[in-house]
């Protein structure tokens, strides 16, 4: 897969202040998050990949482009969605987003073609006549979703997209974001201190703290890794069960209380316990695959000595 | 993207060229203005004048129409062109002036108030076609009502006084486009930035009525206090009708200050809207 975003050593600074310190990385997932507390440094790291910051140093490819010299080019493909309310109260939906997308563009007829269908690909084909002062705060995240993906972006980055949003709106968001995920036709950058937002859409994590990179996971791998760890409650003698187990290949710690957790090896599935454990008469009570959350990778990230 | 199927797709079709997006920022503020009634009432009076003006040109050269109105024969109606032509530009100036007080501040204070300028910067628009698109909403506004006119009415003399006429007064059409085009630039530049700084739209308004009208004021207190004529410097309309009295070749008016230095002033303005703007137009205000 091509890489979709590639810093290099970039570091931006606000007078005296670094906000972003020499981050490194290459980023090439279909939808990829920003994660981070607040004041990681998350917006501002997309800020200067719009161009919005100059760089202090180093420098950063979008999409292939240089975001010193191809400024322009990377605002044609990029789609943005930013954090706060940003758009023009006395105009109504259709005409704001058909303004936003002649801006990037489009003629004036596609535009409004395109604005129709935007507004309700997002769920506002009812309200686009209504001035947009006068929509609720979902109904403004959902306007502001439009504007981004109207002009059919390869990139759309948004920045909390699920701010203020009740549980309803928060999951037709999600929604969303997954189904453009899904159509294959749009890479999406999420930043967000939402982890649960992160974990349900993106592939790809990359969290921040104090303007450093402090961790860069790929979920789907992690998702797949952890597919390997085995938790069971047991009843019954853990220690033959436990020496079965291993000459299959496992690995196996007891932590008493009838408690195993194991790394299966390859070739060795969950039968395999089964069968195991029924040859030996075990009570197998319960059986988790250890998931580490993105909660956990998150925390872990925070509490290394570099993250802090 | 159909609505029909409502899912994501990518748009395929020709894009605009680049140059042109500011023009979508002009469109756009111009249906917005029109919009007003008002707005679009006093735009069309502001053609009046030039009306009124036109039919004294033709009715200069019309003997019969100027026995019908019992003027005294041999006598010209119009017997001072610059007079005429500056007295023209003076009139469609001042309307110039109440036009941008009404019209500035609905260009970019909106956007800031908003928080909107980090959308239109998402897009392939730098921040000076941004500041451009809005400069040509005033300055083609103004110039409709002042050069424009002011030229199509030389034009009307020409024809009607003949090639002669034209060709040895060429310079007052100069001075019509130079003149008004100076007042163009320092009204559009200061509505600009007075609408970038002044969120509230009605105190925008005031103040760029207040900048002609108080500089003048100031200006004169300043002058009469300190025995000086340095107070026009702070005076705008002063140094505009200084530059107009230089293009008209009106030899009586009384300056107070250098063209040069009127023109450094304005130009001193112009440059100082210009770095207000730089502050403001920003997506993001940075905290250092």
């Amino acid at each position: 897969m091509s890489t979709l975003i590639e810093l290099e050593n970039l570091s931006v600074r606000f007078g005296k202040r670094t906000i972003l310190d020499q981050l490194t990385c290459s980023l090439s997932g279909r939808a990829i998050g920003l994660l981070g507390p607040n004041g990681a440094g998350k917006s501002t790291l997309i800020n200067t990949l719009l161009g919005f910051h100059k760089p202090a140093g180093g420098t950063a490819h979008v999409l292939g482009f240089d975001i010193r010299t191809g400024e322009q080019q990377i605002r044609t493909l990029a789609g943005y969605m930013p954090e706060n309310d940003s758009f023009i109260a006395n105009m109504t939906a259709v005409a704001f987003i058909r303004y936003m997308a002649e801006l990037s563009g489009l003629p004036s007829e596609p535009a409004l073609e395109r604005a129709h269908e935007a507004l309700f690909y997002v769920g506002l084909g009812e309200a686009r006549y209504r001035k947009l002062g006068t929509y609720s705060l979902g109904m403004k995240q959902l306007a502001k979703l439009a504007q981004a993906i109207v002009h059919g972006p390869k990139l759309v980055i948004l920045d909390e997209p699920t701010n203020g949003l009740d549980p309803p709106a928060r999951q037709r968001m999600i929604r969303l974001i997954k189904e453009m995920k899904e159509s294959g036709e749009v890479h999406i950058v999420l930043c967000s201190h939402l982890l649960r937002d992160v974990e349900e859409t993106c592939d790809e994590v990359l969290i921040l703290n104090r303007g450093r990179i402090v961790h860069y996971s790929n979920l789907e791998e992690e998702r797949r890794a952890n597919r390997r760890f085995v938790e069971l409650e047991t009843v019954g003698d853990q220690a033959p069960f436990a020496v079965a187990l291993e000459k299959l290949g496992c690995e196996c710690a007891l932590s008493g209380h009838g408690r195993i957790k194991m790394v299966m090896s390859d070739g060795v599935d969950i039968r395999d316990i089964y069968r195991v454990a029924a040859e030996r008469d075990m009570q197998l009570r319960r059986l988790n695959y250890r998931r580490d959350s993105l909660e956990d990778i998150f925390l872990k990230a925070i509490d290394a000595p570099g993250g802090k | 993207m159909a609505i029909y199927k409502r899912t994501y797709r990518a748009y395929a079709g020709q894009l605009t060229p680049t140059w042109s997006r500011s023009w979508i920022l002009t469109r756009y503020a111009w249906k917005y203005l029109f919009r007003s009634r008002v707005m679009t009432g006093f735009f069309s009076l502001c053609f009046v004048p030039a009306l009124i003006m036109g039919v004294g040109l033709y009715l200069n050269h019309s003997d019969s129409l100027l026995r019908l109105l019992r003027f005294p024969p041999g006598r010209p109606l119009i017997s001072d062109f610059p007079l005429y032509f500056r007295t023209f530009v003076t009139i469609q100036c001042s309307f110039a002036i109440i036009l941008t007080a009404f019209a500035a501040p609905t260009l970019i204070s909106p956007d800031l108030t908003n928080n909107a300028l980090p959308l239109f910067f998402c897009r392939p628009i730098s921040r000076a076609e941004y500041v451009f698109g809005k400069f040509c909403v005033i300055a083609w506004l103004v110039s409709l009502m002042t050069w424009v006119p002011g030229l199509l009415l030389f034009g009307i003399e020409a024809g009607l006084s003949g090639p002669v006429w034209a060709w040895n007064n060429l310079w007052l059409a100069n001075a019509i486009f130079f003149g008004a085009m100076g007042y163009v630039l320092i009204l559009s530049f200061l509505g600009l930035a007075l609408s970038a700084w002044v969120k509230w739209k009605p105190i925008a308004g005031a103040l760029v009525l207040g900048t002609f009208f108080l500089g003048t004021g100031f200006g004169a207190a300043i002058n009469a206090i300190m025995r000086t004529t340095n107070g026009y410097y702070i005076d705008i309309s002063h140094m505009i009708h200084t530059v107009w009295a230089a293009l008209f070749r009106d030899a009586g008016f009384e300056a107070g200050v250098p063209v040069v230095g009127a023109v450094i002033q304005l130009l001193a303005v112009c440059a100082l809207c210009l770095w207000l703007l730089s502050r403001k137009i920003r997506a993001f205000e940075v905290v250092r």
